[in-house]
């Protein structure tokens, strides 16, 4: 992690590689990827922990981590 | 007399029932017939899957039809950058007031099953699991060593599992131990319809653990299988592609309702045993004379 406030970061997420902001946090990350963070019905594991929802705001994504972003879809 | 057989037929039937259960187990049904597993106290003993299904107001038909109150999910990653209608399938389940029971299908290790239990908790609220850990692609059966791993570690933390297994006595037996909720033999490999291919290894199973609830889950192919399911004394019918793959959905959904309570209900009836010969149901006494030389 360098000094450059525009410094990018090398993360991934749902298994594809991304380039985001140095500096996000984990809400601030689903946001930047165009998601509510509010919105009901998804968890969140940053390698391969689940981060609980109250905690997001707390959590900085740090370079290479692996985001595993899911919900329910149709299952059996 | 007619009465007197009946009589007779009742005292066998109490000592040994014809599928060789113990007529300990039985239970007539309360007039609701309600059973509890994991927390819940559900009336509907059928258990549907949401996959599959041609439309998603093909989906609704089919739940309603079929009476099933608790229904199954997977838990899938979000698609980023573009509207997910699929994601919409939440909000309609929840508005029916279905209980959801997220599965873990697709994985293959106790480590992936656990943590897509832990985000499904997460993501749904709600400590119910179907654990399934597939062991092979193209039978689909599941790992019993990592299935019962997986149930350890979840139980431990705290998990209502309701574990999807081979039809091994021994694997239902030790998931039982293990303190899991519902024990899920399958009928036969998932999605192939087969029915019941070992109903002797179902009925041990459910000798073997007659306090346990037990759910036949896949391999079901129509109405009839989820009948003989019931029939062997499981608590309940866990299907999906029997239904979403019929011609008509919803009829299929009303005919494995109907299958299921029909079974449910011979099942408390407690059948006759089977015989090897015939036996007269109409009375013997009183019968006409004719010379038969003539």
């Amino acid at each position: 992690m360098n000094e450059t406030a525009t410094q990018e970061i090398a993360i991934e997420v749902n298994g594809q590689p991304r380039t985001v902001p140095a500096g996000l946090t984990l809400d601030t990350l689903l946001r930047h990827l165009g998601r509510d963070p509010g919105a009901p019905g998804v968890a969140v594991a940053v390698g391969d922990r689940v981060v609980h929802r109250e905690a997001w705001p707390a959590t900085p994504i740090e370079d290479g981590a692996r985001v595993e972003i899911i919900t329910a879809f149709q299952g059996g | 007399m007619a009465g007197d057989g009946k009589q007779e037929g009742r005292v066998e039937a109490e000592e040994v029932r014809g599928d060789g259960m113990p007529s300990s187990i039985l239970h007539p049904p309360s007039s609701e017939d309600a059973w509890h597993v994991a927390g819940l106290t559900l009336r509907s003993r059928v258990l549907l899957g949401t996959s599959r299904y041609p439309s998603l107001q093909t989906l609704l038909d089919a739940l309603d039809a079929s009476g099933a109150e608790l229904v199954t999910v997977s838990i899938r990653r979000v698609a980023l950058g573009e509207a997910d209608d699929r994601e919409s399938l939440l909000g309609v389940l929840r508005a029916r007031g279905l209980y959801l029971l997220p599965n873990t299908a697709g994985c293959f290790t106790a480590k992936e099953a656990v943590l897509t239990a832990q985000l499904a908790r997460e993501a749904l609220q709600t400590n119910l699991v179907k654990l399934e850990v597939i062991g092979d692609d193209e039978t689909l059966h599941p790992d019993a060593v990592q299935l019962l791993k997986a149930a350890a570690e979840l139980v431990a933390d705290g998990f209502q599992v309701l574990a999807y297994c081979g039809d091994d006595p021994v694997t239902a037996q030790k998931l039982a131990d293990l303190g899991c909720a519902a024990v899920m033999p399958l009928a036969a490999p998932i999605g192939s319809g087969l029915g019941l291919v070992n109903p002797y290894a179902l009925r041990l199973i459910r000798e073997l653990l007659p306090d346990t609830p037990l759910v036949v889950d896949a391999g079901i192919g129509t109405a009839s299988d989820a009948a003989r399911a019931m029939e062997l004394g499981y608590d309940g019918v866990l299907l999906n592609t029997a239904v979403a793959g019929a011609e008509h959905p919803a009829l299929m959904a009303a005919a494995i309702r109907h299958g299921v309570e029909a079974g449910r209900l011979a099942y408390c009836a407690g059948r006759i045993p089977r015989r090897l010969y015939a036996r007269a149901s109409s009375p013997e006494d009183g019968l006409i004379e004719v010379d038969r030389r003539r």
